[in-house]
């Protein structure tokens, strides 16, 4: 199971060092991080090395913050490596909320993330299909 | 000039004569409330259980004053005079949190309600053949509803268009020729830029005259108006707990607003000592309803901040004239015409667990009109990761303030600790309104 971190933050300069300064300061390392924004706020998404932990240093500090889960699922890093997995999941009627993807051995490996609503379903319905989903502790042994 | 008046004989009393009515009327006014269980308890404290213990207008000051407090704590039923079956209407601030308000009315009320609503009308110089679109919200607010009544008891045509859809708005004007119009100087402001930039023009218009009500306003934005839209445009002031509208008027010299002193006893006091003044000070409006047999209300403090002005009018009524609304003695904020206080906004932030207790209320202005925005924080433990969460809150939050205050805010959602924390009296209203 891989959990990443969703924070609220204000859309406005500061915001995201702030997180960083905390996480630094807490010795956890990130692996992937998005910036959604709907205009006035926004949720910053963190893949780190000790989600645990990293949740608790943000909101001891004071932010909301919640553990979300997310299938990390292995692709070729080759063309149309991204496509099979999209289609696939297209095939199944299966819904994206929101997605990132980052290489983690070029031209070989890359991972996409993924947020579902049903996320034990889709996770068996990957593994099932022969699709590798990493843990937390995983992405960093890579 | 012409000048016609609707009650000639009321309207011109001359200072003598309109003390001598005040008094008669002033005693039957307190007979009336000694009906209530509120106004009982309250006179029989202070020595007065009849009429007859007035014995001078003066004596008025013997009575304590009935706040907007006092009419909270009486609804529904603690301020009702008559028998319930003999009132006709009543028209109660709205509100699904904070205790609402309300005002009763008989047959006679409205008909004497009605009638100085065709006195403000006539005193502009409205006539027989005028055309007149209502622009202002019917229903529980009573510009709408005071105004119709008052238009069609004249006899002219009344176009109840209520507020808003400008477009349309514009349409009726030109379709039926409206010759005079009701809305908030806000609103016609916002009409007037639309007159200028749409298919409409000015030259289809027959336009000649505005009510601007509910809204204080400067002479600056009088002129304006009138200049935007080549038109006379007329002071309205009135309070729901007096009716609505068709407590004061200009006529059409302009030159202050005419209250109608034999419907409304006026004071002017000082909203700290509570003394009364002289009519020149600028203080707070106190009035005591002379003819209202539902609800009769006694020295009633409106929070409104003016001065009586000097000297007599050319158009011959004698009753006194106040100056333009100054200000409030209380925060209450006027959002396009509605009536707002801050404490019915921080009610309903109290009462939804997903947002922290600190908060701002700002208001703008966005072009002509204004623009209500209240800034909370997300309570952190309720987070889940999820945009649908942040935005089913900022939904659940505007629905119920809207249901509240009848303004539909934006909202904005801030980080816990996002807004500034002020120390000692924390300053949550930031109104940024030019001034009008």
């Amino acid at each position: 199971m891989t959990e990443q971190i969703n924070i609220f933050v204000d859309n406005k300069p500061g915001r995201l060092s702030r997180i960083t300064q905390i996480l630094s300061e807490n010795d956890i390392n990130i692996r992937a991080i998005v910036i959604n924004d709907r205009e006035q706020f926004g949720i910053i998404k963190v893949l780190a090395d000790n989600p645990k932990k990293a949740h608790h240093a943000l909101s001891t500090s004071g932010f909301a913050c919640a553990l979300k889960q997310v299938l990390a699922v292995v692709v070729d890093d080759k063309p149309g490596g991204l496509h099979s997995l999209t289609q696939h999941l297209s095939d199944c009627g299966i819904n994206i909320i929101d997605s990132y993807g980052f290489v983690i051995d070029s031209r070989k490996e890359a991972v996409l993330c993924i947020e579902v609503k049903e996320y034990e379903k889709t996770r068996k319905n990957l593994e099932d299909k022969g699709y590798r989903i990493l843990a937390s502790s995983e992405l960093y042994e890579l | 000039m012409d000048i016609t008046y609707w009650n000639a004989h009321e309207e011109t009393l001359d200072k003598d004569a309109l003390r001598e009515l005040q008094l008669i009327r002033l005693r039957q006014t307190v007979g009336q409330a000694l009906k209530t269980d509120f106004y009982k308890r309250r006179l029989n404290k202070v020595g007065i259980s009849s009429g007859d213990d007035i014995k001078t207008l003066d004596d008025i000051r013997r009575i304590p004053f009935t706040t907007k407090d006092d009419l909270r704590e009486a609804y529904p039923f603690a301020m009702l005079a008559i028998d319930l079956h003999d009132v006709i209407r009543l028209h109660t601030s709205s509100g699904t949190t904070g205790t609402p308000t309300v005002i009763y009315h008989s047959r006679s009320d409205i008909d004497n309600w009605t009638d100085l609503m065709a006195r403000c009308i006539i005193s502009t110089g409205v006539n027989r053949g005028d055309v007149f679109q209502n622009m202002t919200t019917y229903g529980l607010f009573t510009g709408g509803l005071g105004f119709h009544y008052g238009a069609e008891r004249i006899g002219i045509l009344v176009i109840p268009a209520s507020s808003g859809k400008t477009n349309r708005q514009i349409m009726l004007m030109r379709d039926f020729g409206t010759t005079v119009v009701h809305a908030t100087p806000s609103y016609l402001l916002h009409i007037s830029s639309h007159i200028n930039s749409g298919d409409i023009k000015r030259s289809d218009l027959k336009l000649q005259r505005a009510f601007l009500g509910a809204e204080p306003h400067s002479e600056e934005t009088r002129k304006k108006i009138e200049e935007l839209l080549g038109i006379d445009a007329y002071n309205s002031y009135g309070l729901s707990e007096m009716n609505g509208p068709g407590v004061a008027f200009e006529c059409v010299y302009k030159n202050g607003m005419h209250v109608w002193e034999d419907a409304f006893f006026m004071e002017m006091i000082d909203p700290v000592s509570q003394e009364v003044i002289p009519d020149e000070n600028e203080g707070e409006i106190v009035f005591t309803t002379l003819n209202r047999t539902a609800t009769p209300l006694l020295r009633y403090r409106t929070r409104d901040l003016t001065s009586v002005m000097g000297g007599e009018c050319p158009c011959g009524r004698k009753h006194r004239r106040i100056a333009r609304i100054k200000g409030r003695s209380d925060d209450m904020l006027i959002i396009n015409g509605v009536n707002i206080f801050p404490s019915q906004i921080e009610d309903v932030i109290m009462k939804i667990p997903e947002v922290g207790t600190n908060y701002q209320i700002v208001v703008d202005k966005h072009g002509a009109l204004d623009k209500l925005t209240v800034k909370t924080e997300l309570y952190s433990k309720i987070f889940n990761g999820d945009f649908s969460l942040l935005s089913n809150i900022k939904i659940k939050l505007q629905t119920m303030l809207r249901d509240t205050i009848l303004v539909n805010p934006s909202i904005e959602l801030h980080e816990p600790g996002g807004l500034p924390v002020s120390e000692g009296k924390a300053k949550r209203v930031f109104d940024n309104r030019p001034k009008m």
